[in-house]
C-alpha cells in the first residue's frame, strides 16, 4: 500500500468525527433528514476512503461531504411543491438532543453561501479560519469576515427563544 | 470576533449541541448496514469477554482472519489490519456473533471442534503451511514443535514452526496452543504461557 494513504480504521474515523458531521447535518436539515445526509456522507467517505491522502485533513473532509450532500437535499426539496398548510413537527428521535430549530435553520439558509459556509465549517465543525478559508477557495482574513457577516446576519434574522 | 460574537454563538447554537452516543449508535448501525449493501465493508470486527480477558475477533468476506488477545493491543491490531487488509473496516457485532458464539461455547467445553470459515490471508508459505497442519490436533491432544516440522515435510524447520506458532493469526480457532516442547515443556504462546496453560487443562479435563 502506498505511503501516502490513510491506514487508520475507518471505525475511528466515524467515532472521532461522526457527531460533528451530525451536527453541520442538523444545522442544515431537519432531523430526519439530517439522519439520511449522515449515512450519505459516510457511505461515501467509506468508499473513496482507501485511496484517501494520509495528510488530508478528515474532518474537513468530511465535513465539505456532509454540507454538499444537505446542500443536494434542500435543492431537491425546493423543486418538491410543499403543502400550504404547516406541517405538524415531527419529534426529534432522541429528546435528549435538542435540535437546532426550524426557525434558525431557516435563517442559516438565507445566508449568502460564504457566510453560511464559513459559519457552518467554523461554528458547527470547529475548523480553523485557516481551513476554513481552504475550502471556501479563499484566504483566512476572508473566512473571518465572512464568518462575523454571516453571524451578525443570523442576529439580524434570529431571536433565540421566538419560536413556538 | 468578540467575546459577545461567541456568546452569541453559544446562544444560536446551544442547541447544536453534540448528538448523544445513543444517536450515534443508532447511525453507526445503520451506516454498517447499507456498507455491507454495497459491498464496502471489507473488515468487521466485535470484541468479547472470554476467561482469558477480552478478545478482538476479525473477519473479512471470506472468514475470520483475525483473533487477538488483549496483550497484543486490540487497536495496534485493528490499525495493523487497516494497512494489511483494508482500511475500510468497521464494528459489527452481528457478522461475527456466530463466531462469538462457538467460542463461548469452546470456553464452556461444550465445543471441541470450530465449524468457522477462515481466511489465512494474513499467513503465507510455510507459516500457513504450519497452520493447515495445527488444525489436524484434535482437541485435548498436543504435538511437538518437531513433529510440526516433519507433518510440514521440513523435519528441520523447529525454530520456524514456532516463529508459525507466534504469528499465529488465529490464536484458539487454529489450536497453535495444542504445540509444546519435545521435553514437554510449555513453551511460549500469544496470550501468554498461563492462558496456554489454562487452554491445555480445560480441554484435557473435558
Amino acid at each position: 500500500m502506498p505511503a501516502e494513504t490513510i491506514v487508520r480504521p475507518f471505525e475511528e474515523v466515524v467515532a472521532e468525527h461522526g457527531p460533528v458531521v451530525l451536527r453541520v447535518c442538523r444545522a442544515m436539515l431537519d432531523p430526519i433528514d439530517a439522519d439520511d445526509a449522515w449515512s450519505d456522507t459516510f457511505v461515501s467517505a467509506l468508499r473513496a476512503y482507501p485511496d484517501l491522502r494520509r495528510d488530508s485533513n478528515i474532518r474537513g473532509w468530511l465535513v465539505t461531504i456532509a454540507y454538499r450532500k444537505a446542500l443536494d437535499q434542500l435543492r431537491a426539496k425546493s423543486r418538491i411543491p410543499l403543502p400550504t398548510a404547516a406541517l405538524p413537527e415531527i419529534a426529534s428521535p432522541d429528546d435528549a438532543v435538542p435540535d437546532i430549530d426550524a426557525q434558525l435553520r431557516a435563517a442559516l439558509q438565507a445566508l449568502p453561501a460564504k457566510q453560511r459556509g464559513a459559519v457552518i465549517y467554523h461554528y458547527l465543525a470547529d475548523l480553523p479560519y485557516a481551513e476554513v478559508g481552504a475550502l471556501l477557495e479563499t484566504n483566512e482574513a476572508a473566512a473571518r469576515r465572512s464568518a462575523a457577516d454571516g453571524i451578525a446576519n443570523l442576529r439580524k434574522h434570529y431571536t433565540p427563544g421566538s419560536q413556538s | 470576533m468578540t467575546p459577545n460574537d461567541t456568546q452569541t454563538i453559544h446562544e444560536l447554537f446551544g442547541a447544536g449541541a453534540l448528538p448523544d452516543a445513543a444517536t450515534v449508535d443508532r447511525l453507526h448501525a445503520r451506516l454498517v448496514e447499507v456498507a455491507e449493501r454495497d459491498g464496502l465493508l471489507d473488515v468487521c470486527y466485535r470484541t468479547m469477554e472470554s476467561p482469558y480477558g477480552p478478545l478482538l475477533l476479525v473477519a473479512t468476506t471470506k472468514g475470520l482472519v483475525r483473533v487477538a488477545f488483549d496483550v497484543e493491543g486490540h487497536d495496534a491490531v485493528l490499525a495493523h489490519l487497516a494497512t494489511a487488509i483494508s482500511p475500510r473496516i468497521l464494528k459489527d457485532q452481528r457478522r461475527l456473533d456466530h463466531a462469538a458464539a462457538q467460542l463461548d461455547a469452546y470456553f464452556a467445553g461444550r465445543r471441541h471442534e470450530f465449524e468457522l470459515d477462515l481466511d489465512l490471508q494474513l499467513s503465507h508459505g510455510f507459516r500457513r503451511n504450519v497452520l493447515m497442519h495445527l488444525r489436524d490436533i484434535e482437541y485435548g491432544a498436543t504435538a511437538s514443535y518437531a513433529a510440526i516440522a516433519r507433518a510440514a515435510g521440513s523435519p528441520a524447520a523447529v525454530r520456524a514452526v514456532g516463529s508459525a506458532c507466534a504469528t499465529n493469526p488465529l490464536p484458539i480457532v487454529v489450536p497453535c496452543h495444542r504445540v509444546v516442547r519435545s521435553d514437554g515443556s510449555i513453551g511460549q504462546y500469544l496470550g501468554g504461557p498461563d492462558t496456554k496453560r489454562a487452554l491445555l487443562a480445560m480441554e484435557s479435563a473435558a
